[in-house]
């Protein structure tokens, strides 16, 4: 092999290494690249607030991460937020009048949805819809009601 | 009188030096329509500019990953966000630390040897003796080593913070435990290409242009002998190191304010 195509072969490594990191930042770094949603099948959960729930939050069962949320929409039918559950094909038998909340990792942490299984026997499939859902908790909502309940305990 | 006319001539040397960067800028420009027909000139400097500094590069940013891995998530845990862990690490990279630490890096590794290689060639007169065979040496050695740096500076940096990205993950996800999903989730939902990645990439290629230029000028603008060579390679790398870390401040406000 020739000097000169040694280099060649050195510099277009460095090259295409180059390019690969670039690709890299964009596509599993920055929010470029879309969801994997390959094998898995949605379920859509509507919440009265959905806190600061994001696309790509998990979704866990018992702790254990069972599925993404994959979209998060506002339904102007009823005012409510819908969130689109990814949940991987191979929970499928996880019972349709399972019970969604939205709960956060530690004080601060990120937000995601912690599913509570009911007792049915029939089971969520591609596009069935969570019924009963509780929304995520807002601090200041909370706090609010602990200083209000404070006060008219005073005004007694 | 004597510290005025000091004064005076300092000034006047430092407009002066000025000056003949820029003209030296503009020669290596006007070489450009020839190195274009003579892309083996660009080859050759890019293995000694680009390839060659790969290896500090990927070696710094494991090290520089890993670093923020466990300085982020010491501080973090006590606020229970270790799950932005990703977040931390790879901004700090992708905006700062990449950008930066690959260009103080570059200065160092193939600035030093740019400045130190054309100051030689001066002083053993081969620059004189190309401009003898009527070959323009701006054009024929200094553009191709201009435009190498140039090319080199957004791949290395973006090498560095996709390295620094995974020294983070092994130090996060691997030893301390922080969940793998959480670790890419939150770091895809909360980095923005365009306003993080791409600023970042912007960074890069300006620093490139100013750590090669500055190298190539202090090279070609050295006294000749022994001790202006060691001089130019030495304010090479100070130059560049001031220079960067200067820009990097203004190019920070212009564009994450």
């Amino acid at each position: 092999m020739s000097k000169t195509r040694q280099i060649e072969i050195l510099v277009g490594a460095f090259m295409a290494a180059g390019f690969v990191a670039l690709f890299f930042l964009a596509m599993q770094v920055s929010n470029l690249g879309s969801i994997n949603a390959g094998d898995s099948y949605k379920v859509l959960a509507r919440f009265d607030n959905i806190g600061g729930l994001k696309e790509k939050s998990p979704v866990t069962l018992a702790g254990v991460e069972v599925g993404r949320v994959l979209d998060i929409y506002y339904d102007a039918n009823d005012f409510r937020a819908v969130a689109v559950l990814g949940i991987y094909s191979q929970y499928a038998n996880i019972p349709n009048d399972t019970f969604a909340k939205i709960l956060t990792a530690g004080l601060l942490g990120e937000q995601y949805v912690g599913l509570d299984p009911g007792g049915s026997d029939e089971v969520l499939k591609e596009g069935s819809e969570i019924a009963v859902t509780q929304s995520a908790l807002v601090l200041e909502e909370v706090i609010g009601q602990f200083i209000y309940g404070k006060a008219q305990e005073g005004a007694k | 009188m004597d510290w005025l006319a000091r004064l005076g001539r300092s000034g006047l040397s430092f407009a002066a030096r000025l000056g003949r960067a820029n003209l030296l800028m503009l020669g290596m420009l006007r070489g450009l329509p020839q190195m274009i027909r003579r892309p083996r000139l660009l080859l050759e400097q890019l293995l000694s500019v680009g390839v060659l500094t790969v290896l500090i590069i990927a070696v710094s940013g494991v090290f520089v990953g890993m670093v923020l891995g466990l300085q982020g998530y010491y501080i973090l845990s006590r606020f229970g966000a270790e799950a932005t862990l990703g977040v931390m690490v790879a901004a700090s990279l992708v905006r700062e630390l990449g950008p930066v630490v690959t260009a103080l890096l570059f200065a160092g590794r193939a600035g030093s040897a740019l400045s130190a290689e054309i100051g030689l060639m001066k002083a053993t007169e081969q620059l004189s003796g190309l401009e003898m065979m009527a070959v323009n040496p701006e054009h024929r050695v200094l553009t191709p080593r201009l435009m190498a740096g140039i090319i080199s500076m957004p791949l290395l940096a973006a090498m560095f913070s996709v390295l620094g990205v995974y020294g983070g993950w092994f130090v996060g996800v691997g030893l301390l435990g922080v969940d793998e999903g959480t670790y890419w989730a939150q770091m895809q939902s909360q980095i923005d290409w365009s306003d993080d990645v791409l600023n970042g990439v912007v960074k890069s290629v300006v620093f490139g242009v100013v750590c090669t230029w500055i190298a190539i000028f202090q090279g070609y603008d050295c006294v000749p002998t022994s001790e202006g060579v060691s001089r130019a390679t030495t304010r090479t790398v100070v130059h560049s190191s001031l220079a960067v870390l200067g820009l990097d401040f203004v190019l920070t406000a212009l564009m994450f304010n």
